[in-house]
């Protein structure tokens, strides 16, 4: 123990760092700041921490090579020993980065910890959501399997919509004509240099003007900030009335990032790597690319948004999104912290939230998406072809055989790209329905051209039988004014 | 005080000289970030390549077939195989058709039986002669120029299609190109 001493103290005597890091470590806080609530920010660099280490020993053994990189995610997963698990710690640790970012930059939001005189600690911010985001992707791009390969090519068909460079910028993207070995080795460039080095850079940034400008107060209601005077009021909360960051404010970020790389270490043993799923082989189609969770919501809005705002969206939005963020502090940098006083914020919020949700969850259902193979493995329930005349019995054959399965339910089996129509009768006459199947429509494909009359007649004749016991089919009435004169 | 200003004078020349040379390194660094685009403009990706012997495809059906991207490198490995679809019309007249949906790019997949092209990532539909269905995608499926040469068929490839910013002109498909029910 002494002889460490003595070399530490050896050291420092020609460092000088000893000293200027202890009076950093014991800087006044206000009082009210040694808080449960103020522990995100440092364990999001935690979390960054764990990620440059657990990055750093996956690319002892990845090969970034379109043609050996998901091998070398086989030998991670089976062979290497524990290495299993170091990708279950980087894949789970991204998850709680995005994860702790998102409730960090919620907790500024609400605390007001933007306003004056933190508006480019809140900008540098908002960079790195976007870093963070960036590693996320990129990282997805990096466990190069089916997932991935079809991901990037949503992405290059996004970029290509940009209006006048679109293509030359799905060019630059895959960095050459198509999804290929050089597309990896650029995306390996970014998730393992260059977007790593600037998240550095800015969480060095980030933090030097935490120290600088002091950590933001407990926000009181009726406590206004204005320019003026906050700097001297602050002023008087930490050297008056605060207490130093080591050790009344520092344990509770250590305890809760412990608790952080624990529920990370905890996840990775239960729940193991993420992937990779299928080889990145363009010609095994038969697959369904999904987004990893955070980018569920992109994905399920690609698929609601009408087609003919889908362009103006994708590129307007993210825009419009990134100018508000950044003007925030400007708009709105005086005046009430306390979110108590701040209705419109806290909605703000929660509609984000619940939008977010709704979309992830939808997302997890994929009811816009055809069941491929409902046609050949999901049954029909008993009690829609029991009790049904041979014709109506033809007609259930048609409606498999055709695929009108896979996009239509019936009971809880099929797609839900369409209408269920378990009760489809009751809606729709016999000619509707014939109209409907043969010329298509309301976002259903024409199957006139694959349907013979002998078919339609069966397949419609079993969707007139699709009506509870209780509801009377839907009638034609102008058939019915004929028939009662 | 006439030495400080000489010393700054050198200064600004010392950064100024510096300047220039960051400008003349930048020029090859950017010629060499932006090269993929400048080889699309320059000498352009698209090749004609075989698929094989037009027997493989039976007249009247759709089949998958499969070809190695002209431009390939060695650590390119499967991902410069790419699929597409051949639809044999009748005799010479054939269709092929990109992989790619024309909404997002996402592999579409050939159902014989109700005579549609299907996307599984977010339900875009086509007609057997790839014009649009239903569904997001704002236009039919991507062609391959094709052509046929000694029996074989063949197509001109080489880069990824995306729904670019001329995704809106192929809306207004002629009338011979729609489905006669839709």
């Amino acid at each position: 123990m002494r002889l460490i001493r003595g070399i530490g103290n050896w050291v420092d005597q020609r460092l000088q760092l000893g000293a200027p890091i202890l009076e950093t470590m014991q800087h006044p806080i206000p009082r009210d700041t040694a808080s449960w609530f103020y522990v995100f920010g440092s364990a999001a660099m935690t979390a960054f921490g764990l990620q440059l280490v657990t990055g750093i020993l996956l690319a002892l053994i990845y090969v970034p090579s379109a043609g050996d990189a998901w091998n070398s995610l086989q030998i991670l997963n089976h062979q290497v020993s524990l290495g299993w698990f170091i990708r279950a710690l980087h894949g789970w640790g991204s998850n709680f980065m995005v994860a702790i970012v998102l409730v960090h930059m919620v907790q500024v939001f609400l605390f007001g910890a933007y306003k004056f005189p933190r508006e480019l600690t809140w900008i540098l911010g908002i960079f790195l959501l976007l870093m963070t985001l960036g590693m996320a992707f990129t990282g997805q791009v990096l466990r190069f399997d089916q997932d991935s390969y079809w991901g990037l090519g949503i992405g290059a068909s996004i970029c290509s919509r940009v209006p006048v460079v679109g293509p030359a910028l799905v060019t630059l993207m895959l960095g050459g004509p198509i999804i290929a070995g050089a597309t990896l080795s650029r995306f390996f460039a970014l998730h393992v240099f260059v977007i790593p080095g600037l998240l550095m850079l800015f969480v060095g940034l980030h933090v030097l003007l935490v120290l600088k400008l002091g950590i933001n107060e407990w926000p009181m209601p009726g406590r206004f900030v204005r320019r003026a005077d906050y700097l001297e009021k602050y002023h008087d909360l930490t050297h008056r009335e605060g207490v130093p960051f080591l050790p009344y404010g520092i344990w509770k970020d250590v305890v809760f990032s412990g608790m952080i790389l624990l529920a990370i270490a905890a996840c990775a043993l239960y729940f193991g790597p993420f992937g990779p799923t299928g080889q990145p082989d363009p010609r095994i189609i038969q697959t369904a690319p999904r987004p990893d969770f955070f980018f569920l919501w992109l994905y399920a809005l690609l698929s609601l948004l009408p087609p003919s705002l889908e362009t103006p969206v994708l590129l307007i939005g993210p825009m419009i999104a990134l100018i508000v963020l950044l003007l925030l502090p400007f708009f709105s940098g005086e005046g009430e912290k306390s979110w108590k006083r701040r209705p419109i914020a806290v909605l703000t919020i929660l509609l984000i939230a619940v939008t977010l949700g709704t979309f992830t969850n939808m997302a997890s259902h994929v009811p816009w998406s055809p069941v491929m193979d409902a046609w050949t493995g999901a049954p029909i329930p008993a009690k829609f072809v029991s009790g049904r005349t041979p014709l109506q019995v033809q007609g259930a054959l048609v409606f498999k055989s055709k695929q009108c399965h896979n996009c239509h339910a019936l009971g809880d089996s099929g797609g839900k790209r369409g209408p269920a129509l378990d009760a489809v009768a009751v809606r729709l006459t016999g000619d509707q329905l014939v109209r409907q199947v043969l010329q298509g429509g309301g976002n259903m494909p024409a199957y006139g051209n694959n349907l013979n009359p002998a078919e339609t007649a069966a397949l419609v004749g079993f969707l007139e039988s699709l009506h509870p016991s209780g509801q009377a089919p839907a009638r034609d009435a102008s058939r019915i004014a004929e028939v009662q004169p | 005080m006439s030495d400080l200003s000489r010393r700054q004078m050198f200064m600004k020349i010392a950064t100024l000289f510096n300047g220039v040379v960051g400008v003349l390194l930048a020029i090859p660094v950017l010629r060499y970030v932006f090269s993929p685009m400048t080889r699309a403009q320059n000498s352009g990706y698209q090749r004609w390549i075989s698929l094989g012997s037009i027997d493989q495809f039976p007249s009247g059906e759709t089949r998958l077939a499969a070809y190695r991207n002209p431009v390939a490198q060695a650590s390119d490995g499967e991902t410069a195989d790419i699929p597409c679809w051949v639809r044999h019309i009748d005799k010479s007249t054939f269709q092929v058709f990109a992989i790619n949906c024309a909404h997002l790019g996402c592999p579409v997949r050939w159902f014989p039986q109700s005579g549609l092209f299907m996307c599984p990532c977010h339900g875009g539909a086509y007609y057997s002669d790839g014009s649009r269905a239903s569904g997001p995608p704002e236009r039919g499926l991507f062609e391959y120029p094709f052509k046929i040469l000694d029996g074989n068929l063949h197509i001109q490839a080489g880069e990824l299609f995306t729904p670019g910013p001329s995704a809106s002109i192929d809306l207004k498909m002629p009338d011979s190109k729609r489905p006669p029910c839709a």
